[in-house]
């Protein structure tokens, strides 16, 4: 099969939860082109959804003059996103682990545990105020004759 | 002098269409003996506002029932969702149980179910492969 060409982007938008959709659509249109199955598309949009709305409501506290930055990376093995919001920053290690507790009964707070789970790489800046992710594409499964 | 404008009925069918496009439910509700079964009618429960309107549709059916409610949430159309959707049945799970009801979910497809076992909410959803048995289960 033959390859597609790696795409990379960078896109700000406003810091709105509605602005996820667009990105979203062309995240997702980029890893169909380059033929990531079901199991990764569905991965990706989860994490893309949650990832995004944390920076609208949590970094950049849901002010809509600020903005988002995304940027994104599809190629044939692999899907590199950024997003960066305009906050102050948060430290990932001190959030609490929502399936234990009373977290578990918490509404909220779920976010990093399902980026963290459907992602191979999940990794934020000094600052708190970025985070980088990286899935790889699923292999296909291989059975000998 | 009266005017009288007369409107042809097949103009009504057609605004009529246009008017339930607009609004588009987002929950069909329905009865399987004394459980209340809501049905998520979208295939994506993504958008803030339609979540919150989600939860207001729910508590307002849990609030107008004045008997112990049992509530079950059909997931049989649902395809994707954000944890702010497992946020609004936490919710809505604390106010049914503050009522002395019960709330089962049912028809989960395995994408989602896997979102509830990585988040350890099997541990307090009951969840049914379909309706009949969630309605069974009903003390």
């Amino acid at each position: 099969m033959a390859s597609e060409a790696p795409t990379n982007c960078s896109i700000v938008v406003q810091s709105e939860t509605s602005a996820v959709v667009d990105v979203c659509n062309q995240i997702l249109s980029r890893l169909e082109e380059h033929n990531f199955d079901k199991d990764d598309i569905f991965a990706v949009h989860l994490t893309f959804e949650e990832a995004f709305l944390n920076a609208v409501r949590h970094g950049n506290k849901m002010d809509p003059s600020k903005k988002v930055k995304i940027d994104y990376t599809v190629d044939d093995d692999k899907v590199e996103i950024s997003i960066t919001d305009e906050g102050n920053g948060f430290v990932p290690d001190a959030v609490a682990d929502p399936r234990f507790g009373p977290g578990l009964y918490q509404p909220g707070g779920r976010g990093l545990l399902l980026m963290n789970s459907y992602m191979d790489t999940v990794r934020y800046n000094d600052q708190g105020n970025s985070v980088y992710m990286v899935r790889y594409k699923e292999k296909p499964h291989l059975t000998e004759n | 002098m009266m005017f009288r404008a007369k409107i042809r009925p097949q103009f009504m069918v057609i605004l009529w269409g246009f008017v339930m496009a607009a609004i588009k439910p987002k929950i069909n509700v329905d009865y399987m003996g004394s459980a209340t079964v809501v049905s998520f009618t979208d295939e994506k429960i993504l958008e803030e506002k339609d979540i919150s309107e989600l939860q207001e549709s729910i508590m307002s059916l849990i609030e107008s029932d004045s008997s112990k409610i049992r509530l079950i949430l059909d997931f049989g159309n649902v395809r994707f969702l954000s944890s702010a959707v497992l946020g609004m049945l936490i919710r809505t799970s604390k106010r049914v149980h503050e009522r002395d009801g019960q709330l089962k979910l049912c028809r989960i497809n395995p994408k989602i179910y896997e979102i509830f076992k990585i988040t350890r909410l099997t541990k307090i959803f009951d969840i049914y492969s379909d309706v009949e048995s969630a309605a069974e289960d009903m003390a």
